[in-house]
């Protein structure tokens, strides 16, 4: 007895098997690896989208900026019109070397000997020739200025721009560098004196393009894609909600409407750039209508904006509870005056979200634009929407394209803008469905 | 009369019609508008759609009609010898009648009599009016511009006088049809009903608008270089070919086709895993909280513009790769040569991929949390890890939703532009090194139609050649993917 006792507690006691290996171990680390790939896609997603907008935001920032250079000029009448013929010929006014008047000025400003060339061709890389139509303008508008001598502010160059504000590496040989230290010498003293001054830089927002980068703006661009967005908006909000109130309220359940359904869907998917096309082969070759002008962006855009509009429109109608409609309905309004009075205004915060929203994703859209021509050297400001005109991503696009350091920074600056835009575009959809947003 | 100012003036009588036809409610009411059939509204509503409507379809017909009869009677008057000449030829001059047409009455008397006597002095004349003459004008030309302008003017008043009548006539007879059993309200409903078809029709229109113009201008450019030398072809050298120049060039689809599959790949291959294990994080692991935070974050990604894409490929994602390569290669062998370009596949996938994870984790994420509750409960009860459930229930059970979704991720990126544009390059070449860079179709489509067009030369239909293979491709895929869902849903209720 004692035997089999001994033996059962022995069993008990030492033998104790170890508890079954189901890997409980092992399944936990697979269970923190998993954990740790997910966060880790999220983290890599982030990421990237910070090191986005900081590349975008470190490189712009400063095309808000611009170097200029206010110094007295004095329009000299034997360098403009030495043989006074300007009121026989009025293109002596036109043709004039102006440039050499800043020069001239900015020499005299620096000590310099009007014998010392090579220092003088030093002293024209300093401003931008963009000087040579602003003063141009002036003297045109005004020639009783010429032979007096009137304070002026002309553009430093790209190269003084991009070292005034740090952006070049002094460290480098002075051959290879875009400024010499003759250069930087001179653009310290000016700044000194508070010749040579950062200000806000209005031109980035006013200005045409223009193949100098300092001189290279906005304006063109904004204008542009102010109408592309106000023939959008008026042309695919009315459509929109027409077509999602006729698929929504009152299409018979037949072939057409299920037709015209499917197509809706795949519409939406439609690589931009078809769009393009089709504006290309219908709008311009087809229709006759200019090349370039922001009508054909808008037409464009216009269809394309539309699929997620009506898809946007029809969500918020079906959202409308149809206790709202049987009231309508039950107090004698026709099906209707149901819809107009009652169900879309209600619908109506829905529908103005998802408006935005289309909005926003038309104002970033670059491929089709290019396919119309809107990707133009456009200098002048459009004054209707049949003129050339670009758009605010193909100004992105041209820019983009272009070689010179000083163009990155006005490309940033560009896309801060654009995004800006995009910003304030989504914060107020959100805003707008946050505000009126029901839960029936 | 300008076409903006007839339409003005038909909605000017519109409004009187209206306000016409309302007055005209209350009074055969007398006052006691519960005698009407419709509020007094639709009968101002009806007066002004019969005043306003049939006037306007006529304008659109006959502003659609017009120009081909004026061009053709004016074509009738050019003399003999120009009417032998080729149908270009023909256009060309009927363009420089048009141009001086549009010139004539800048003119002041003298210089019309100094132009009548000696046409070869036009050119310089319009110019100093701004018209740009492309040639030398012929004497003919001067009066086949004045019978044109002659056409149009008598056109356009005859098409004023026509329209304003028939406005006037239909706001008249609509008025005096205005009576309290006169059911306005369901005429105007009904055209309102039609209008909202009408809308809803331009979504059709713009499918078919597609195919038809792209299937034209394709078949246009498969007269002049045969189908199966554009399919099948492996060498893309379209070859800007000058006047004159016989050879037309090589158009083979398939270098640009696999620069646009390899690179959509790499783009994939990035955003799927990413964006699947982001998605299922936010499904499954993250607190309320963090999911608040996280995904509108992600979807920011979505919300970027494709040309900032293409502008960090450009500027940041390139250089960065080049130079990493750059020091690699240093580093392993002594020599610091890059091997990564720039402008590469792996520079262009690697930022397509990132521009599709927000696409990718939303569509997947709404497919996840749509598995019921119940199958996960099942699993965790049974002593699954989440991971385990994660993986042998809740994927298997979305796996035709998530297909679906990354089918249509991957006609996005097929179809994506801007970020191939100036990240991809434009040498049309095919090989397997994903660091030289490819080119895809909408590089191609790009390239090919930016510039000076003339719709007559190949290189610049095999565009629209192009641009149906890729609508083809990517319709294919969608609907694809339609299919897949619908076919192999679960159905859990």
């Amino acid at each position: 007895m004692t035997d089999i006792v001994s033996q059962a507690s022995g069993k008990v006691v030492s033998a104790a098997p170890p508890r079954r290996d189901i890997g409980i171990r092992r399944r936990y680390a697979a269970e923190r690896r998993f954990r740790f790939y997910g966060l880790a896609a999220i983290a890599f997603g982030l990421v990237f989208l910070f090191i986005l907008l900081w590349t975008v935001v470190s490189k712009g920032y400063t095309a808000f900026l611009q170097t200029e250079i206010t110094l007295p000029i004095t329009f000299s009448e034997q360098l403009i019109d030495p043989g006074n013929k300007r009121e026989s010929d009025p293109k002596v006014l036109q043709t004039a070397n102006y440039p050499l008047l800043v020069r001239d000025a900015l020499a005299e400003k620096l000590g310099i000997a009007s014998s010392d060339r090579p220092a003088l061709r030093q002293v024209s890389g300093l401003f931008s020739d963009s000087a040579r139509v602003t003063l141009r303008d002036m003297v045109v508008s005004d020639p009783s200025i010429i032979g007096k001598t009137v304070p002026v502010t002309v553009l430093a160059s790209a190269n003084i721009d991009s070292a005034f504000k740090g952006q070049f590496d002094l460290t480098v040989d002075e051959g290879s560098r875009k400024v010499s230290d003759q250069q930087l010498g001179w653009v310290n003293t000016l700044a000194e004196e508070g010749v040579l001054s950062k200000g806000f830089n209005t031109g980035l927002f006013v200005n045409g393009n223009s193949s100098r980068p300092e001189a290279a703006g906005l304006g063109v661009a904004l204008v542009g894609s102010l109408y592309l967005m106000g023939i959008v908006l008026v042309l695919s909000l009315p459509i929109g909600v027409a077509a999602s109130i006729y698929l929504e309220e009152f299409a018979p359940k037949n072939r057409l409407t299920d037709l015209i359904e499917v197509n809706i869907n795949n519409l939406a998917a439609v690589p931009s750039i078809v769009y393009g096309l089709l504006g290309l082969a219908v709008f311009i070759n087809f229709a006759g209508l200019p090349r370039s002008a922001p009508l054909v962006g808008g037409l464009v855009l216009t269809l394309m904006t539309l699929p997620t509009i009506i898809i946007a429109t029809r969500a918020a109608l079906r959202a409308v509870p149809p206790s709202i409609r049987s009231a309508a309905l039950g107090l004698g309004a026709s099906r209707m005056q149901t819809i107009f009075h009652h169900v879309l205004p209600l619908a109506m915060p829905g529908i103005l979200t998802g408006t935005i929203i289309g909005l926003a994703h038309a104002l970033g859209e670059t491929a089709p634009l290019l396919l119309i021509g809107m990707v133009a050297f456009v200098a002048n400001v459009p004054a209707t929407p049949l003129d050339p005109s670009t758009a605010l991503p193909v100004q992105i696009y041209m820019w983009a394209n272009e070689a010179e350091r000083a163009f990155v920074e006005r490309t940033s600056g560009a896309i801060i803008v654009l995004l800006a835009f995009l910003i304030i575009m989504n914060l107020g959809a959100i805003l707008l469905r946050r505000r009126f947003e029901r839960r029936w | 009369m300008s076409t903006t100012l007839l339409i003005g003036i038909l909605l000017a009588i519109a409004a009187v019609a209206y306000t016409l036809g309302r007055m005209r409610a209350n009074a055969v009411a007398g006052g006691k508008s519960s005698a009407l059939h419709s509020r007094p509204n639709y009968y101002g509503a009806y007066v002004a759609l019969a005043a306003f409507l049939p006037p306007l379809i006529v304008v659109a017909a006959w502003l659609a009609i017009s120009p081909f009869i004026v061009n053709s009677s004016v074509r009738d008057t050019f003399p003999d010898e120009v009417k032998a000449q080729s149908p270009a030829q023909q256009s060309l001059a009927f363009g420089m009648v048009a141009t001086i047409a549009r010139g004539l009455p800048k003119l002041t008397e003298e210089e019309l009599r100094a132009i009548q006597q000696d046409p070869s002095t036009l050119q310089a004349v319009f110019a100093t009016k701004g018209v740009a003459v492309a040639a030398e004008a012929r004497p003919y030309m001067l009066e086949s511009a004045a019978t044109l302008n002659g056409m149009t003017r008598t056109s356009r008043l005859a098409l004023a006088a026509v329209a304003i009548g028939l406005s006037l006539a239909g706001a008249f007879f609509s008025l005096r049809s205005v009576a309290p059993r006169f059911r306005a309200r369901n005429k105007v409903e009904r055209v309102i009903l039609w209008a909202l078809l009408l809308a809803s029709s331009i979504a059709i229109l713009t499918t078919i608008g597609i195919v038809a113009s792209m299937a034209t201008e394709a078949l246009h450019f498969f007269t002049m270089v045969p189908a199966h030398e554009f399919f099948f072809g492996t060498v893309w050298d379209p070859r800007f070919a000058g006047a004159g120049a016989t050879s037309s060039g090589q158009f083979g689809l398939i270098p640009l086709l696999a620069g646009t599959l390899y690179i959509g790949f790499v783009a994939m291959l990035v955003a799927v895993p990413v964006g699947l294990f982001a998605a299922i994080y936010m499904a499954e692991y993250a607190t309320p909280r963090m999911r608040s935070l996280a995904k509108p974050l992600l979807e920011v990604l979505a919300g970027i513009p494709t040309i900032v894409y293409g502008f960090f490929a450009l500027v940041t994602v390139g250089p960065f790769l080049r130079d990493l390569s750059a020091q690699l290669n240093g580093l392993a062998t002594g020599n610091y040569a890059n091997f990564i370009q720039a402008q590469s596949v792996i520079t262009a996938g690697i930022v397509m991929g990132i521009m599709l994870i927000p696409y990718v984790s939303s569509l997947s994420d709404d497919i996840i949390t749509a598995v019921p509750r119940a199958l996960r409960d099942g699993s965790l009860g049974l002593g699954a890890t989440r991971s385990e459930t994660i993986k042998r229930v809740i994927l298997p059970a979305a796996l035709p939703g998530i297909v679906g979704a990354l089918l249509m991720t991957a006609s996005r990126a097929i179809g994506e532009t801007m970020i191939v544009v100036l990240a991809a390059g434009v040498a049309a070449r095919m090989q397997i090194n994903p660091f030289e860079p490819m080119t895809t179709v909408t590089v191609k489509i790009v390239n090919q139609l930016t510039g000076d067009l003339e719709f007559t030369s190949p290189q610049t239909l095999v565009a629209f050649a192009l641009g149906i293979t890729l609508f083809c491709i990517t319709l294919a895929l969608n609907i694809y993917a339609l299919y897949i869902v619908r076919k192999y849903r679960e159905q859990y209720e």
